[in-house]
């Protein structure tokens, strides 16, 4: 799975967010529907579809969707 | 690898009390969250919460209505262990207090064990494992947490103190266990403040911000985004481990009981198991996270009036402080699951 596979699966997570703004370079934390909560989303996701265990550092360090597809890829 | 195996010991029955106060999560947004994504992704639509009475009043409220209901002569029971992250005191040991409480025999063994989500678990091979010498006949593992240290009221967790009857009968079932541990996540849940490392402070008073929640140092904070991950990874894992170690299909289990951490990771754990719903009853819904009562809750909240009688095959699972975890393999027949004690 590549990078817009990831982004798409990102995007997936957000309800009523507009998928149009999820890019490769989108800074995900200052998206209005990102919370602690979509976090968690994101990790189980990640968790499922990548087999990979994001802690909350690999989260909080990530700026862009692409970064955070770049820990992923470094985990695998 | 810490594996273990019991046998001639049985589960007798299982009690809890909550205090009949009842919260609402619904309409309560935070600073951080809106109420409905909370429940939408926690799954804690109300709790129970009480200021007055502590894990060991609650214990011991559910102790008497299930000594009652089994009918156990209190002389006969010889061993109690509590689990609690919130003791009645730094000293003595609640066990110790409990013992007086309930009324049992000065000749009583009584220790407390500090343990939250995996506690129970743990608690009952410690109690299983006194037994099956059989030297002592019957035990009580009390566990849960309820008023905290310091007012703080969390819309996730709630309060419970739970109690199961355990005894020697040669023959029974076996027991089997497997356990965990990751100390170097010890920091992921944890009150900083106010046991021997750090002490109590003026300092230890002052609101910190923690993830966006204003917290001081003798308030327990959470590292959410490593607890949900470390959930996800080793609850499935522990229990794949204990079947594969034991020789058992795990999914010809009649009843899989895990802590009730919240609905996103409950949900996650269970799609990574492919276990059916109707296998794996929740009570988070009602009752919040309610640590190490969250599995025998479980069973008395959502279970009762189907499982006293027939032969039963469960497998009950519980992560989180520590960070540890345990799983355990145990069938029950002929049991008795009181009716939950509310408290007021």
């Amino acid at each position: 799975m590549g990078l817009d596979d990831f982004v798409a699966r990102f995007a997936e997570l957000f309800d009523g967010t507009d998928a149009a703004v999820f890019a490769a370079e989108t800074a995900f934390h200052d998206l209005d529907g990102y919370s602690s909560l979509i976090a968690l989303s994101i990790i189980a996701m990640v968790d499922e579809e990548y087999d990979v265990a994001l802690k909350g550092d690999d989260m909080t360090s990530a700026v862009t969707i692409e970064d955070l597809y770049n820990t992923v890829m470094s985990k695998m | 690898m810490a594996f273990l195996s019991f046998r001639n010991v049985r589960i007798a029955g299982f009690s809890t009390g909550v205090p009949k106060t009842e919260l609402t999560n619904e309409g309560a947004d935070s600073e951080r969250d809106s109420a409905s994504s909370f429940i939408h992704s926690t799954g804690v639509r109300r709790h129970r919460v009480s200021e007055k009475y502590t894990a060991g009043d609650l214990c011991c409220h559910a102790a008497e209505r299930l000594i009652s209901d089994l009918g156990w002569d209190r002389q006969e029971i010889e061993a109690i262990v509590f689990v609690s992250q919130h003791a009645d005191y730094i000293l003595p040991a609640t066990a110790c207090i409990l013992q007086e409480r309930l009324g049992l025999s000065r000749e009583c063994y009584a220790a407390d064990l500090s343990l939250g989500c995996s506690g129970w678990v743990y608690g009952l091979s410690t109690v299983v494992s006194l037994l099956s010498c059989g030297m002592i006949k019957k035990a009580l593992l009390m566990s849960g947490d309820a008023k905290r240290r310091i007012n703080y009221v969390d819309p996730l967790f709630g309060h419970a103190g739970a109690v199961t009857a355990v005894e020697y009968q040669e023959g029974a079932a076996p027991m089997h266990f497997y356990f965990g541990t990751d100390g170097s996540g010890f920091d992921a849940l944890i009150i900083p403040d106010g046991g021997a490392r750090n002490q109590f402070s003026e300092k230890s008073f002052v609101p910190e911000d923690v993830e966006g929640h204003m917290l001081n140092r003798l308030q327990s904070r959470m590292k959410g985004m490593d607890v949900f991950s470390f959930g996800i990874t080793w609850a499935p894992k522990a229990v794949r481990r204990l079947a594969e170690h034991f020789g058992f299909d795990y999914r010809e289990c009649d009843y899989f009981v895990f802590h009730q951490a919240n609905l996103l990771m409950n949900e996650t754990i269970r799609t990574k198991l492919k276990l059916p719903a109707e296998k794996v009853p929740y009570c988070l819904q009602d009752f919040g996270n309610t640590a190490s009562a969250s599995i025998p809750l479980t069973i008395v909240s959502q279970l009762r009036g189907k499982v006293e009688k027939p032969r039963v095959k469960w497998i009950g699972c519980g992560f989180g402080v520590g960070l540890s975890w345990g799983a355990v393999y145990f069938e029950t027949e002929d049991i008795v699951v009181s009716e939950l004690v509310e408290v007021e």
